[in-house]
């Protein structure tokens, strides 16, 4: 990735970082990037951000925070984002098209980059049907590209979506798409990435991988196309809590493949434990599920194209820590500083 | 063609509460062919809802008529003389149709029967399904003739969300998710190349977002007075104002005081006058 940081040729006043975010540098100087994810509670309550933040910092280069997820009130990306600024743990917010209109997602996205947030994840957005407003009116205004392209034209382009300049220069943003290799039309989805590069999309974050050779497979086409040369992929992986919870995510998540042979590892893990023992049983299933995750988090950065891994520790944060120790994630990389390159580039 | 299905009988009874005589009037175009509001929905309604008034011990009679399009002011017309009779009017058109009727009989208090749905077609029998949102700004030259504005839940222009699996929308695992549809047929057509184009940002303006729309779909035959436009009464009363009660077009275009004015700022823009 470290064609990132050169400026176009075409654009020879160019700044040398897109965003300057700590994952763009991350992934500039070529390290094998770690992202999280931070889900914002149904409340105003901030110590529980705090703590969540304690389980993430030091262990990821930047944490997502959900913009709304299954279409369920939280408090606000942004606003969590900002606590996370603040902390010193780098936010990726994530921006739906659901909620929001043109106008609203570009005064959002200035609103944000004021407050020393530099990553965006361009998402379409979960349909509200899922979440605890099932009546609400949904937005989609644009479409997650139309969201990539308009970020992307607000910062290198310093322009509105209708085209009126941004006076000063636009939101310097670090954008994010999300890619589910595993949803149908499964032959498409290597072709939309292509697509979402296009658009100007910088990292793609894929929905969860447990399917190896199918993931494998996905990886072998986006490279024939060049793709990762192009966009930083990081792989979506997370750890199986449970039998339940792993046949919960292989039957009823879209774009999710559980092996059955990955369920039955965690079954396993719970045999010989006396089954009224709930405590001893779920320590086991964790640990196993824990173990699992370091592995194919080995097995995935063996594959050619794959920039760095995004870890999915639905509320398990916990787990974040022992997953990037024992996959050898550990420490994270500090990147040069910034005010170096502003004094190389003086 | 427009699906509307009717309302439930407990929110009909609320509408007839306090009335002693109610017309319903059918329609007998699109709402007749999915079996919400013909004549025979129409008489099965007005005989269920007397029968339902006088279970509960109340005084109702519910009479019925059905008009060819109810949505168009001619087709209605004939209801004028009777409508005094009545304590309401109980529409089985769509949308429109009730609004045509509202519109046309303002001292008439007009009640929708049904429930208007969207515009669609029969897929099999019993079932409809909308294929059309009305937009004002097609984008079927892109997607091969399959509209993901109507049929995918996020409108999305640009290909599928992760929310499809085994071809099924997550949203309603019934209903085949569109992009994956147009995907699948894309090398028929030849459409490849334009699946892979970002799609801009669409122009919203010709949808609901600008309010109320209204097309002038002729200009030559677009008169201020038209039909839908006024109702018969001013048209009348521009016609006396006029003195020509026999020449109506002739009539209402002399009725427009500012015509002569707005023509001759018109030619002056242009330099004309």
């Amino acid at each position: 990735m470290s064609g990132q940081a050169q400026a176009k040729d075409d654009a020879p006043t160019a700044p040398r970082w897109k965003s300057g975010s700590n994952l763009e540098r991350v992934l500039a100087e070529g390290h094998f990037a770690v992202t999280g994810e931070l889900g914002p509670p149904k409340s105003m309550n901030t110590d529980l951000v705090r703590k969540k933040i304690s389980q993430l910092k030091g262990f990821v280069d930047a944490a997502n925070i959900t913009d709304n997820q299954t279409g369920i009130v939280r408090l606000s990306s942004i606003g969590t984002g900002i606590i996370l600024e603040q902390e010193g743990l780098e936010a990726v917010i994530q921006m739906t098209c659901r909620d929001r209109n043109r106008l609203a997602i570009q005064s959002d996205l200035m609103g944000a980059n004021i407050h020393g947030i530099k990553n965006v994840l361009c998402l379409s957005g979960d349909h509200q049907s899922f979440g605890n407003h099932p009546g609400a009116k949904n937005v989609h205004d644009v479409d997650s590209m139309q969201l990539i392209r308009m970020v992307q034209e607000m910062r290198d382009l310093n322009k509105f979506q209708g085209g009126e300049e941004i006076k000063g220069g636009g939101p310097r943003m670090f954008i994010g798409t999300a890619a589910s290799p595993f949803s149908s039309p499964i032959p498409m989805r290597p072709y939309r990435l292509a697509k979402k590069v296009a658009a100007g999309a910088d990292f793609a974050q894929t929905q969860m991988v447990f399917d190896m050779d199918g993931f494998k497979e996905y990886m072998k086409k986006v490279v024939d196309l060049g793709l990762h040369e192009k966009i930083a992929i990081l792989a979506g992986v997370g750890p199986l809590k449970s039998p339940p919870m792993a046949r919960f995510l292989h039957e009823q998540i879209p774009g999710i493949i559980v092996p059955e042979e990955n369920i039955k590892r965690i079954e396993d893990a719970g045999k010989g434990i006396d089954s009224d023992d709930k405590k001893a049983l779920a320590e086991a299933y964790r640990a196993e599920g824990i173990k699992l995750c370091i592995e194919q988090i080995q097995e995935i950065r063996e594959i050619e194209g794959v920039a760095g891994v995004h870890i999915m520790a639905i509320l398990w944060e916990a787990a974040i820590e022992p997953i990037v120790k024992g996959a050898g994630l550990y420490p994270r990389p500090e990147p040069a500083p910034l005010d170096d390159d502003a004094a190389e580039d003086a | 063609m427009i699906v509307a299905e009717q309302k439930s009988l407990p929110d009909l009874k609320r509408m007839m509460k306090g009335k002693k005589k109610v017309l319903a009037v059918g329609c007998g175009t699109c709402v007749s062919v999915c079996f919400a509001g013909g004549q025979k929905e129409t008489r099965g309604l007005a005989k269920a809802l007397q029968t339902a008034a006088a279970v509960d011990g109340d005084e109702l009679v519910v009479e019925e008529k059905t008009v060819q399009r109810q949505c168009v002011q001619e087709f209605i017309e004939p209801l004028a003389d009777d409508l005094g009779e009545y304590d309401a009017v109980l529409s089985l058109g769509c949308g429109v149709g009730v609004q045509t009727m509202a519109e046309r009989y303002p001292t008439t208090r007009v009640l929708p029967g049904l429930d208007t749905n969207f515009m669609g077609q029969p897929t099999e029998p019993g079932v409809w399904e909308e294929r059309c949102v009305g937009c004002g700004n097609c984008v079927l030259e892109y997607t091969g003739g399959l509209c993901p504005i109507t049929r995918c839940p996020k409108q999305l222009m640009n290909g599928p969300c992760g929310g499809a699996e085994d071809g099924m929308c997550e949203v309603d695992t019934s209903v085949p998710c569109i992009w994956t549809k147009i995907w699948n047929n894309s090398e028929n057509l030849n459409l490849m190349d334009m699946l892979m184009e970002v799609q801009p940002p669409k122009d919203w303006s010709t949808s609901r977002g600008g309010g109320m729309r209204r097309t002038v779909v002729r200009d030559d035959l677009h008169q201020p007075f038209a039909i839908g436009k006024a109702t018969t009464a001013e048209v009348e009363a521009a016609k006396a104002a006029e003195g020509s009660a026999d020449d109506g077009v002739a009539a209402t275009v002399a009725a427009d005081p500012d015509a002569s004015a707005r023509e001759d700022a018109f030619l002056k823009d242009l330099g004309l006058a």
